[in-house]
């Protein structure tokens, strides 16, 4: 019952209870992997053997290979930075350029644009990657007979990651940008191009300045949800895996602490994210993240 | 942009208008085009397709016939959509008290803080989180441990690879999209009005079903649509918790497409997937008589 209504105490305990269980179940999995990245064991597994750094800075043995010396995961990391780098200048331009579209300029199918634009946020991350792997393939087989071309970005690999990943977070930047754009007085616009300023100088201190927080914001999410993502990832990978892959790959050998290190840098990273987003004052809509892992 | 619009001064201002209104449509369609119709096209032709000889492919239905006789498949097709309406249902289940305390009970500090608590654990990947989940579950893992503490099982036993695991891991990585419309969609409800049923002597189940429910349904259909797509399309929690006996249905598609480099049937299995999937938005659609626009800016 709402606040301003009498509870029964038995109600209010009852409620209590509900919320503190429900942020156990949220966070007992992050506690657990964050405690067993300082584990003296070989396994990420009870009981407690005391407390290690090894996990991280370990550079003695083979089997004790910490994060920071672990050349293959420290590897797919980077991979992992540059695809997001990637997937971000591409989702922020073309989400901008979506905007501006969308919310400045009326022509025959925008309806049907509009509506499309949408699409790849109900597609399966699965069904986007092997549909993307198909056709470039395809594409690829038909460079190679007709013109005897060897297009090597058409196969598995980072380039398709790249567009992959981009295919939908396009349309999360487009969303976010646009919402922005939709609130935007256009009269201040008006009021500069009245006073003489040419549609350059419109745009570059008027209208991008007011953008800016949305673009911060989309380019924030963007590189997390493409550093996170899994699914269309794993249909187009080629021999460079990004940090998820890796991951899920060691996690199938057999879990080492070393993923439980990593795992802790990554809170820790997108801690920070969540904190600078939110000291620049952009309003981090974390809620748009919806999405596919 | 701003570049190509200060190099058209001699324009003048509709060819101009139509100049960039060319400019900015293109990227739009390269990327709607190239990335998302050719692609599914492809997918579509590949899966009308039957290989007769090596390299010779004949036009067929094969693949379709293949899913529907052989019980294999669309058992764990069935299965794939029980389990995700399930974890659907147990995900609102879960969620609408803490969105209920979120915008009615706590007070404004206090439920600022929990929502923005509820939505930290979807800053981290989700391969992070199913590592949390795997060392708690295990046989050797935290869990087990306990309950031969607390005395509760003789021995460890191992609580991954079921059904019940794969379903809290899935409501787990749902919560957030259905907390998030559910909040949005309480926080308009006037409380007056509770209070009102209230005082006209309405138990909390009838203001609950009469009051809250037709209030937040636009809210509930909302998380439940994008949790079913996303519970339907998931690899990698089913595959981690449940291990050999999820039977997850993307796990065919991946098997067939990566590991028996049979790209008909694994086409075939997409569409069928994406097709399940895109009738179960309509229904919902349907059912909660909303446009698919603005469900999803919603969500």
């Amino acid at each position: 019952m709402i606040a301003s209504l009498p509870r029964s105490a038995w109600l209010r305990a009852a409620t209590s209870l509900y919320v503190i269980a429900f942020l156990i179940f949220l966070f007992a999995p992050l506690v657990i992997v964050a405690i067993f990245a300082f584990n003296d064991a070989p396994y990420p597994a009870p009981p407690w053997h005391g407390f290690t750094l090894d996990w991280f800075f370990g550079n003695a043995t083979k089997e004790r290979l910490g994060l920071f010396h672990d050349a293959e995961l420290l590897g797919s990391i980077w991979t992992s930075i540059v695809v997001a780098c990637w997937v971000t200048a591409l989702s922020i331009i073309v989400g901008t350029a979506n905007a501006f579209l969308m919310e400045r300029f009326r022509f025959p199918g925008k309806q049907v644009l509009s509506v499309l634009m949408l699409t790849p946020l109900i597609i399966p991350g699965v069904i986007l990657g092997i549909s993307i792997l198909s056709l470039s393939s395809r594409v690829a087989e038909f460079a190679d007979d007709a013109f005897g071309l060897d297009l090597d970005f058409l196969r598995p690999g980072l380039p398709l990651v790249v567009l992959g990943q981009f295919s939908y977070i396009a349309t999360i930047a487009t969303l976010m940008i646009s919402a922005r754009l939709k609130r935007f007085d256009r009269t201040l616009e008006e009021a500069a191009l009245n006073l003489g300023a040419s549609h350059a100088a419109v745009l570059r201190t008027i209208t991008f300045p007011y953008l800016r927080p949305a673009l911060i914001g989309s380019a924030a999410i963007s590189f997390l949800m493409s550093f996170e993502n899994f699914n269309t990832t794993l249909m187009l990978v080629g021999s460079d895996s990004p940090l998820t892959i890796m991951m899920y790959g060691r996690m199938r050998e057999g879990a080492s602490p070393v993923l439980n290190a990593v795992s802790l840098f990554l809170m820790l990273a997108s801690a920070g994210l969540a904190l600078a987003l939110m000291r620049g004052g952009a309003r981090a809509p974390a809620a748009d993240t919806a999405g596919k892992a | 942009m701003s570049e190509l619009i200060a190099a058209l001064p001699t324009l003048s201002g509709a060819w101009r208008r139509r100049f960039v209104l060319t400019v900015l449509l293109a990227p739009a369609v390269l990327w709607l085009l190239a990335l998302i119709v050719l692609p599914h096209v492809q997918l579509a032709l590949l899966s009308l397709r039957e290989r007769i000889a090596p390299h010779v492919y004949a036009p067929s239905v094969a693949q379709y016939r293949t899913f529907f006789t052989e019980p294999l498949y669309w058992e764990v097709f069935v299965r794939t959509a029980i389990l995700s309406a399930v974890a659907t249902a147990l995900t609102l289940l879960v969620a609408f008290p803490i969105a209920w305390v979120i915008t009615k009970v706590a007070r404004a500090r206090a439920s600022s803080l929990l929502f923005a608590v509820c939505l930290i654990p979807f800053w981290v990947s989700e391969t992070v989180r199913s590592l949390g989940w795997l060392i708690l579950l295990r046989q050797s893992g935290v869990l087990p441990a306990l309950l031969v503490k607390l005395g509760l099982t003789a021995a460890p036993v191992e609580l991954l690879y079921h059904d019940a695991t794969i379903l809290t891991g899935l409501v787990y990585t749902s919560l957030l999209f259905m907390v998030v419309p559910l909040v949005s969609s309480l926080e308009s409800l006037d409380n007056s009005l509770i209070e009102a049923a209230y005082d006209l002597g309405a138990s909390g189940m009838a203001i609950l079903r009469r009051i809250v429910i037709p209030h937040a349904a636009p809210g509930i259909t909302a998380g439940c649509i994008v949790v079913f797509m996303l519970t339907l399309g998931n690899y990698l929690t089913p595959n981690l918790l449940g291990g050999k006996n999820s039977q997850w249905f993307t796990e065919l598609i991946y098997t067939q497409f990566i590991v028996r480099f049979n790209w008909e049937q694994g086409a075939a299995f997409g569409f069928l997937l994406l097709g399940l999937s895109t009738f179960m938005v309509a229904v919902g659609l349907r059912l909660s008589g909303q446009r698919f626009v603005d469900v999803m800016r919603r969500s």
